[in-house]
């Protein structure tokens, strides 16, 4: 791997968002990832939705664990500071910077061995903490960086490039997440753009924890015939719930989508998810519904996909602890000190 | 009459109790000690308790000493026998001449104590089960009843007992009333039937002054509130708990916004180890100051995250509250066993600065010290408590604080910096100290970011394996690591009265049994000139100090002399020059100990100091 800067030309015409921010400005070093790799359709789809939402690049913190999927965040939002921590502990390193800023945007970018194999404790913790990011898996099934291992959420029966097949059964990262309490909970597909550029505006719209699962082809080791983390399995198999658009400072356009299939979510900062349903009975405010619904396709074999859950009134970590609205991380001696006179009533206490 | 003389002590003897864990005996037995503080005479208690929750003995053991020595003294003067399990072993760790206290509601066979001894026997389950009808009031009274008892036998004033339970019980009036009450129970009893005082007295002193009465915990826990911590991630693990435990009390108390309620902190009790010390990391790198608290298992867990935070240049300050190893080893043991596991925790070439208070004041200003040490260096900082200091009371001088006193947050590039121009690359070098500027998350729209990583890259943060790039960061690490030598608190030497070819490095908690053995050695006729290591990396005055002497005695609390090991290893010395001078079996090291490990090295050497002064 070499490090590659992008040129820094920009065309002059290329369009600008609210802030006046072109896509340009959202990007990141070019990719050395495998060509075709699903990795980097979702790094298009974040620099897509952070450019739609008109987010100021450098206030994203974007926070991986190691692996390929975790190097990621060096390929978008080149002006944000990224941290690749260590493997599987993303989560952990996460919650300690929202902790220290929580007037940050905390995007968490994660593979699947990462975040189900040896940071599965890590991933749970953080979603049952609640803390406020955007905690995405890149979902390929295999440890692509050690070059081919099955990763935990490899299904059962599925098999590898060299033929061997797996006999461990599979965890599915979604299924936790709900149990678990995230208020954010979505599966979709590098290769759909259209459903995962939404998906993801939404989740950093979300306050709270926002968990997407994005099945994510590996292109070296993982796109086969048996495997079920194929470019072609992934399409044969994907049933989409729903659909969704962010609309966020403007009127939602409910006429762009048929009537009594459209349903509106109004989260808790003004942010409107327009959610035009391909499941008319699927009811994404029912965490109950999305566990027994998800359960019911696996054994059909399909994998569901779209915003499979959200509580538009979540409350994050930050509230729990009831901490100050000042970022911890500019507090000074004179905020936190109590001072001398109260360290000599502390010493005379203690006589 | 026992066959031996009673020993006959004015506010110099040691006392033990040997309970039952679970039967509320601590808070009597902790009285007890504060009781004898109150007559102005200074006391080192030390718990003694074994890694169980309920039923299984514990031991608390206070040291009265007019002296002020507040190290273990080895060997019991009084010992109060409230557990049948341990009777056999209690009553002979007690010295020849010493007493033995006991409940003698039922009759002991003679064999069951011993001829050399005196024998003091209080009916108090008979006295409680008259007094008092329901189980849990017998049992929590009757450790204030014998604590009534042994104030007659010692001589103390009940007054000042009763000022205490006050205190303690302020607001609670019928709980005061009531163990007042049963202090006098105890009290008359022992006054009516026993002869009373015995030979070990408590009598009126001077000796405490202002000084303070203090866990080393609670101590440093308090030096992380005024150092400006504000996230505190931990997992519980003995003996290290309390500090968190305590840093959430004194935080409620004194951290929150006066106007909102809300609080300047945030405390989250990880998972495990290693989320832990990634939440530390995660804040730090963002700006906030951080601190997690453990153990030595707990550091095992933590060594891949304290790698990144010193190839990364993230700061962090680590806790550790030594126990006794490896493994489970002895969880509620005492040792100074992780010095090496730490200097160089993690895969790589590492050092890490250490810091090693020797009591509650110094585990106070060292902790609050920690959290500019690990700004202004970028690195972890492990504060090196161990069980002796951390969970037990010591007398030490006042908590101090300057008001002036801002936090040294390092070099931190801020907007206006970047605005201005300044170069930034994450590890550049520009002042030569090997310490490189850093720029928070969020600082600026188009300069200053950078990727952090664990993996190689160049001044500039970018990711490269290119080996002269490697190796020029890792040697700005040790050039850092040099500039932390004058950064970080100094040894403090201490030279006999006649000039010696021979010296003493000791630390932490060793410290206040090490003052004492220098007593001991010179009684002996032995000279020996003292150096108390503060930090890891050490300072040049270590350098000199071996080689200004031909042996030099290094005294630890573990079995392989990690401390001589380590200087040995950072000073390139001949190992034969300094003499290890080891105690490990968990228990704290003592006074006698230490006289005899280095009084008998000294004899083998043959050294006669005194009579060659006299001569
Ligand atoms: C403690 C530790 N163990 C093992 C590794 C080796 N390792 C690096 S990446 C990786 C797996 C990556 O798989 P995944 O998270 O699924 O990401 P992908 O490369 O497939 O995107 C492993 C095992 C490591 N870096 N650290
Ligand atoms: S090995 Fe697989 S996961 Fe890694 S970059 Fe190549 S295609 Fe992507």
């Amino acid at each position: 791997m070499t490090y590659i800067a992008k040129p820094k030309f920009h065309h002059p015409g290329l369009k600008k968002n609210e802030l006046g921010y072109t896509h340009r400005d959202y990007e990141g070093k070019i990719s050395t990832l495998c060509a075709g790799c699903g990795h980097d359709s979702i790094t298009a789809s974040i620099i897509e939705a952070c450019y739609e939402l008109s987010i100021e690049p450098h206030r994203v913190a974007k926070i991986s664990g190691i692996g390929c999927s975790s190097k990621t965040p060096d390929y978008f939002l080149g002006n944000s500071h990224g941290f690749n921590s260590v493997h599987g502990r993303m989560p952990s390193v996460l919650t300690g910077a929202n902790l220290a800023n929580r007037d940050l945007i905390y995007l968490g970018v994660s593979g699947d061995g990462d975040s189900a194999s040896i940071g599965f404790g890590q991933f749970a913790h953080s979603i049952r903490r609640g803390v406020n990011m955007t905690y995405i898996v890149e979902n390929n099934g295999v440890y692509g960086l050690t070059k081919g291992q099955f990763s935990a959420t490899a299904d059962r029966g599925s098999k590898s490039k060299k033929g061997v097949t797996n006999t461990d059964n599979a965890i599915d990262l979604v299924a936790i997440a709900l149990q678990l309490g995230a208020t954010f909970v979505a599966r979709s597909f590098s290769g759909d753009k259209a459903q995962l550029v939404p998906l993801i505006a939404a989740a950093i719209r979300h306050k709270g924890a926002s968990f997407i699962d994005v099945i994510s082809p590996c292109i070296a080791f993982n796109n086969h015939a048996g495997s079920t983390k194929s470019f072609d399995y992934v399409r044969e198999h994907n049933d989409a719930v729903n659909r969704l658009d962010v609309l966020v400072g403007r009127d939602p356009i409910a006429v762009d989508y048929a009537p009594g299939t459209v349903q509106m979510v109004e989260q808790h900062d003004g942010s409107k998810i327009a959610l035009r349903k391909i499941d008319a009975d699927y009811d994404p405010h029912d965490r109950l519904g999305a566990q027994t619904f998800l359960a019911r396709h696996a054994a059909k074999g399909q994998i569901v996909t779209g915003l499979l859950y959200v509580d538009p009134d979540a409350e994050d970590l930050h509230e729990h602890l009831n901490t100050v609205e000042t970022p911890l991380n500019t507090l000074e001696a004179d905020d936190l000190c109590p001072g001398s006179a109260v360290l000599d009533k502390i010493n005379a206490s203690l006589r | 009459m026992p066959d031996k003389k009673p020993i006959s002590s004015v506010n110099d003897f040691v006392v033990r109790f040997a309970n039952v864990n679970g039967s509320g005996s601590a808070s009597a037995n902790e009285m007890f000690a504060r009781a004898i503080l109150r007559h102005g005479v200074p006391v080192s208690p030390r718990n003694i308790f074994p890694s169980n929750i309920q039923g299984l003995p514990t031991w608390y053991e206070v040291r009265v000493t007019e002296d002020g020595h507040l190290g273990a003294r080895g060997g019991v003067d009084l010992m109060v026998a409230m557990n049948p399990q341990t009777w056999d072993k209690d009553v002979a760790g007690i010295e020849p001449g010493g007493y033995l206290f006991y409940d003698s509601t039922k009759p002991m066979p003679s064999t069951k104590f011993r001829d050399d001894i005196t024998v003091i026997g209080v009916p108090l389950t008979a006295i409680t089960n008259s007094t008092y009808t329901d189980p849990r009031q017998r049992q929590l009274f009757k450790n204030i009843i014998y604590l009534g008892s042994l104030s007659a036998l010692l001589d103390m004033d009940p007054k000042l007992i009763e000022q205490l339970i006050g205190e303690q019980y302020k607001g609670k009036e019928k709980l005061l009333s009531s163990n007042v009450h049963a202090l006098h129970l105890g009290r008359d009893w022992a006054l009516q039937n026993l002869k009373c005082p015995i030979g070990l007295r408590v009598k009126k002193s001077d000796k405490v002054g202002d000084r303070i009465f203090i866990e080393g915990n609670s101590a440093a826990a308090l030096g992380a509130v005024y150092g400006g911590a504000t996230v505190c991630a931990w997992y519980p693990i003995t003996p290290s708990s309390s500090v968190a435990e305590a840093f959430t009390a004194h935080c409620k108390k004194y951290r929150h916004d006066p106007e909102t309620g809300k609080a300047k902190y945030a405390i989250v009790q990880g998972e495990d180890e290693l989320a832990s010390i990634g939440i530390v990391i995660g804040a730090s790198w963002n700006g906030a100051r951080a601190f997690t608290a453990t153990s030595g298992p707990g550091i095992s867990l933590m060594t891949e995250f304290i790698g990144l935070s010193y190839f990364a240049e993230i700061p962090a300050v680590i806790m550790n509250i030594q126990r006794a190893g490896p493994s489970t080893g002895m969880p509620t043991r005492t040792q100074q066993c992780d010095i090496i596991a730490c200097a160089y925790a993690s895969h790589g070439d590492t050092k890490h600065v250490l810091l090693f208070p020797e009591d509650p004041a110094e585990a106070f200003e060292f902790a609050a010290a920690a959290f500019d040490l690990a700004e202004r260096l970028q690195t972890t900082i492990f504060l090196m408590l161990d069980l002796d200091i951390g969970m037990n009371h010591r007398l030490c001088r006042p908590l101090k604080w300057d008001d002036a006193r801002q936090y040294d947050r390092g070099k931190v590039m801020t907007e206006e910096m970047l605005e201005e121009g300044r170069d930034f690359g994450r590890y550049l070098d520009v002042d030569g100290d090997g310490i490189p500027y850093r720029t928070y998350p969020g600082t600026h729209p188009t300069k200053g970011s950078y990727f952090t990583r664990g993996t190689s890259r160049d001044r500039y943060a970018r990711y490269s394996e290119e080996g002269p790039v490697y190796a020029d960061n890792m040697q700005r690490l040790v050039r850092k690591f040099e500039t932390a030598q004058d950064l970080v608190p100094r040894p403090l030497q201490a030279n006999a009265e006649r000039p010696t070819k021979y010296g003493v490095i000791y630390f932490g908690s060793t410290s206040p049994a090490m003052d004492e053995a220098i007593g001991l050695l010179e009684a002996r006729g032995h000279q020996l000139d003292r150096l108390r290591i503060r930090a890891f990396p050490f300072h040049s005055s270590v350098a000199s100090f071996l080689a200004e002497h031909d042996f030099v005695y290094v005294v630890e609390q573990n079995r392989d002399s990690q401390l001589r090991q380590l200087i040995v290893n950072e000073n390139g010395i001949d190992p034969v020059r300094l003499v290890p001078i080891v105690h490990y079996d968990g228990t704290p090291i003592t006074a006698r100990f230490i006289a005899k490990a280095i009084g008998d090295h000294q004899d083998h050497l043959k050294v006669t100091p005194l009579r060659k002064a006299v001569s």
